[in-house]
């Protein structure tokens, strides 16, 4: 990227909170339902219902605010009729919040190439989700045969979080999402997956020659639906602007969508975005009023975040920064390990098994830790058996991957394959003997002074053994016999 | 004892069934009888729900004969305004774009009616969405005013009013957004009150301007409006505007005197230039009866009023534009036939679905909303209606309770303000600052011209519904307008 200009974003998240009813009525939002199914006069805009507020959705995001440091969440906030027309939208407006937020001012901090920065939180505000529209005979709706629309996410509720245009490159982008999607999971307000589209993604990207202090004409990046999309979509959509300020073009503000197959950021139609939302205050709901007993309340209820529990795990438990930052990063993880530790004190080894082979298994099934069979219990029990010699950290490696897949303890596993350890030396010694008659001339090369023959025997024995042997008891008694 | 059974008022009608005189069936049966007879002149009815009333009044009938106590409205009939949502039973709110709407649930009013046994006879005739004065914007038909079948039953209650009495229904239910129920409640010689928003549920009130709509009965006199607010008042869950207070029994306040109402006032800008000579004559002589029951007469000049019309014009009409937004074809309602895509289903289904009056409201609400008018208009109004909030704030600390005429004129002729909506929206003038500052106030009948009634509007601070209606009992009970009926 050119060092001509500066990279400036902001983004917008659309946070589904994880509550069990509509923001304003009592309808569940458990995803998945039968079409149609989670919806009451209220959700489908049917003449004459009026909106409640759901206190969870408030408590929920005032705990978000305190998380975030936002330094206006007590007092009034107001919610407004934003208003558009558009079959997933029933009331053809959408309840949200405008002029009035319910928070403002905050701020969070992501770690960038080592050195940590901070990035504003201009607001935080509720609003309602809109239905779902499958469209059939087109991928929209103008051109297709018909329509039809899902109103089971109609009024979910979402609480969008604009951050302050501070973020400067498209990796911070995307550290930035990843550090919120951490919070919001901590706080258990939201499942903060973008590949299912609880966490939401709308970026506004400009850039400026170094040194100028306005900002650039932006364009906002709509619908990207992983970090690792909006990383490159953020990357591909400031080499296009970067190329038309080269070649002497003007750019355009409008809406852009990443197409991941080309890599490039095309522009949607602006004539369909082209809105006058007539905002004004929703005369159904009186003023949200947060006070400062709502503040202390949610304030009991937030645990560790992210950032301190990785500075507990480098400076108590000693383990790398990395380490910490991969445990951390899932919520599920972190907490199996906190698990874990109750009955062992194998820190180091626990984030070793974690980070590494569980870890690999569950990207390569694409579940979470919750989904598979391996219990803190059960990781424990292996890690007892390799410190007491009964199986090798080799053929641990198999046995965990059992104990991911089945309901079995890592001693049933071991016990019902013969996969123990062999650490009695008589046996080895056995094995030994026959190792060194089979390779007479690499025990010859080795008293010749090649001492990697020594290595080769090794591995024959262990080969012998099919991996049982102790590693350390054998290269012990091979050093023994070879210099005897 | 049948024969003019629909002649008689709630509170009548509670003590012929609880001395078992009369029973539900009967009573319902004699209204029908009495709509049949009438109501092709009148019109005030645009579904009548006979089978269902009928099965419904059998079952109060038993419940009546077990009981010893009776509730008092169990087993009486009362009438609907269409905008009300009626469980399984059409609501139009007299539209075409709604005609055949059938809501999945029923409005909170009417749940606490029926709770407490009353009937339900039908839905009623109204100008379309509320708007209007006049009941002549309903898609279907205008409804006649009884005493006069060639004038309006005023609006938009229109049908309630009329209904009321016509002696088509003992009492109805309407709903008042700038006067829809004390105006038609006035020209037709019925009394009707708005109570303080939020008193009464708006949950399944078809909205028209979400923070002016309110809830209230029409109804025969003073008694039963008092009958009635006992039932219908109350916080809802399901509305968060409504008020987490105490519901005060009203039917005390019916003690024939004025009591610690010591100083009426008179709002001396409804008493000037555009108030017939008729009507002004009939408040000065309404003034007159108050001091005789011992009040103190105050003239109090309100100078926000001036602007009141504008300010309602552009914040009714505002959050009418929002709330009639999703009348667009897509879940309920009509859905115009013929539309290749989206835009000519939106455009197609609100052209052919919305009469000339809502449409022009739609237009008039959706440009005070827009980018670059909103502080000039929507806001503006805003702060003009905290104006109109204080001139009642300091007028009532002067004076207990205001009147006024309720209209400036007696019923106009059918057809003639039709096409003079300005016209027509002055006669809304004396009701429309009520809405704007969310106090509660009756109308009830004072005086009669030409054969035609007149109303006295009387007003009271927020939630002093119990003032309101001492006063308006204790002026009742010295003048008995209320008893004058409409010969048909």
């Amino acid at each position: 990227m050119s060092k001509k200009y500066e990279i400036v974003i902001g983004l917008e998240i659309h946070a589904q909170l994880s509550t069990d009813s509509k923001i304003f009525c009592a309808c569940s939002t458990k995803f998945g339902n039968e079409p149609n199914s989670n919806i009451c006069p209220i959700c489908t805009g049917q003449p004459g219902v009026l909106p409640t507020l759901n206190k969870k959705v408030v408590e929920f995001a005032v705990k978000t605010s305190i998380a975030l440091n936002m330094k206006k969440i007590k007092g009034e906030s107001i919610f407004s009729r934003k208003q558009y027309f558009y079959p997933d939208l029933p009331k053809d407006f959408q309840v949200s919040q405008y002029d009035k937020p319910l928070a403002e001012h905050g701020e969070i901090e992501i770690e960038v190439d080592h050195s940590p920065k901070k990035i504003g939180i201009t607001r935080i505000h509720l609003e309602e989700d809109a239905g779902k529209l499958v469209h059939v005979g087109s991928d929209r709706i103008t051109g297709s045969d018909f329509s039809l629309v899902d109103f089971n996410r109609t009024g979910v509720p979402l609480m969008e979080i604009v951050s302050e245009p501070d973020i400067r490159s498209p990796e911070e982008a995307k550290l930035y999402v990843q550090e919120l999607a951490a919070i919001l999971s901590y706080l258990g307000v939201c499942d903060a997956k973008m590949e299912e589209g609880s966490l939401r993604c709308d970026a506004n990207i400009s850039i400026r020659p170094v040194g100028q202090k306005e900002f650039g004409t932006r364009t906002e990046l709509k619908n990207v639906n992983s970090t690792k999309a909006l990383k490159d979509g953020l990357t591909a959509e400031v080499e296009r602007q970067i190329e038309a300020l080269e070649s002497g073009e003007k750019i355009i503000q409008e809406t852009r969508h990443y197409d991941e197959k080309t890599g490039k950021t095309i522009a949607l139609r602006s004539k369909e975005e082209a809105h006058d939302y007539r905002y004004f205050p929703e005369p159904d709901l009186v003023p949200l009023v947060i006070s400062d007993a709502m503040i202390a309340e949610a304030r009991k209820d937030i645990g560790e975040l992210p950032q301190a529990k990785i500075k507990r795990y480098v400076e108590k438990l000693n383990l790398s920064a990395e380490a910490a930052d991969t445990i951390v990063a899932g919520k599920d993880l972190a907490e199996f390990f906190e698990k874990c530790l109750k009955s062992s004190d194998k820190a180091a080894e626990l984030s070793n098994w974690i980070i590494g082979s569980v870890t690999a298994y569950l990207n390569e099934k694409k579940i979470g830790i919750g989904q598979s069979k391996l219990t803190p219990k059960k990781l424990v029990a292996m890690l007892n058996l390799i410190e007491k010699g009964t199986i090798s950290k080799k053929i641990a490696k198999d046995v965990i991957v059992q104990l991911l897949e089945t309901e079995k303890s890592a001693e049933e596993i071991v016990k019902a394959s013969g996969t123990t350890q062999i650490s009695d030396e008589s046996e080895i010694e056995k094995i030994i003997d026959e190792v060194l008659a089979k390779n007479a001339k690499s025990v010859a090369d080795y008293k010749a002074g090649k001492i990697t023959a020594m290595g080769f025997l090794v591995g024959q024995t262990m080969k012998a053994t099919k991996g049982r042997a102790n590693p350390g008891l054998v290269n012990q008694l091979l050093q023994k016999k070879l210099s005897a | 004892m049948s024969d003019k059974l629909y002649t008689k008022t709630v509170h009548e009608l509670h003590q012929l069934m609880k001395t078992k005189k009369v029973s539900s069936v009967e009573l319902v049966t004699a209204i029908y009888e009495r709509i049949e007879q009438v109501d092709d002149k009148v019109k005030a009815y645009l579904t009548l729900t006979k089978a269902a009333a009928l099965i419904e009044a059998q079952k109060v009938d038993k419940r009546i004969a077990d009981a010893k106590e009776i509730g008092p409205l169990e087993g009486i009939p009362v009438a609907i305004k269409d905008n009300m949502c009626t469980e399984g039973v059409k609501t139009t709110c007299a539209s075409k774009i709604l005609a055949n709407y059938i809501p999945p649930y029923n409005a909170t009013a009417v749940t606490e009616l029926e709770d407490d046994g009353a009937i339900i006879l039908g839905k009623l005739n109204m100008d379309e969405f509320a708007m209007g004065s006049s009941c002549e914007n309903s898609a279907f038909f205008p409804t006649h005013n009884p005493w006069n079948l060639k004038t309006v039953p005023g609006g938009s209650s229109g049908g309630s009013a009329a209904a009321v009495a016509a002696d088509e229904a003992p009492f109805a239910l309407g709903s008042d957004t700038g006067g829809s129920i004390r105006q038609p409640a006035s020209f037709c010689g019925v009394v009707g009150m708005k109570p303080t928003y939020g008193r009464v549920s708006r949950y399944g009130l078809v909205a028209f301007a979400s923070s002016l709509d309110q809830i209230g009965p029409l109804a025969k006199d003073v008694t039963d409006t008092a009958i009635i607010m006992n039932v219908i008042c109350g916080y809802d869950p399901y509305d968060s505007t409504s008020i987490d207070k105490k519901v005060p029994d009203h039917t005390k306040a019916l003690t024939g005197k004025l009591d610690e109402i010591k100083t009426v006032g008179v709002v001396k800008e409804l008493l000037g230039k555009g108030i017939s000579p008729e009507v002004k004559k009939s408040i000065e002589e309404a003034i007159k009866v108050y001091e005789k029951l011992g009040a103190k007469i105050k003239m109090i000049s309100m100078p926000s009023f001036e602007y009141a019309l504008s300010c309602y014009y552009l914040v009714a009409t505002a959050e009418a534009s929002s709330n009639l937004a999703r009348y667009d074809g897509v879940k309920f309602g009509l859905r115009s036939a013929d539309s290749p895509d989206l835009l000519s289903m939106y455009y197609n289904t609100r052209r052919e679905g919305f009469g000339p009056e809502v449409k022009r409201r739609i237009m008039l609400g959706t440009y005070a909303l827009s980018s670059g008018y909103y502080d000039a208009y929507y806001l503006k109004a805003q702060k003009i209606r905290t104006l109109i909030k204080r001139d009642f704030e300091a007028a009532f600390k002067e004076v207990d309770v205001l009147i006024s005429p309720t209209t400036p004129t007696v019923a106009f002729n059918i057809g003639e303000k039709s096409d003079d909506p300005l016209s027509m929206y002055l006669s809304d003038i004396a009701t429309i600052p009520i809405n704007l500052a969310g106090i509660p106030a009756i109308s009830i009948p004072c005086g009669l011209a030409k054969g035609l009634p007149i109303g006295l509007q009387i007003m009271g601070n927020v939630l002093e519904e119990e003032k309101i209606i001492k006063a308006a009992y204790a002026f009742e009970q010295k003048t008995k307008w209320h008893k004058e009926r409409p010969k048909l």
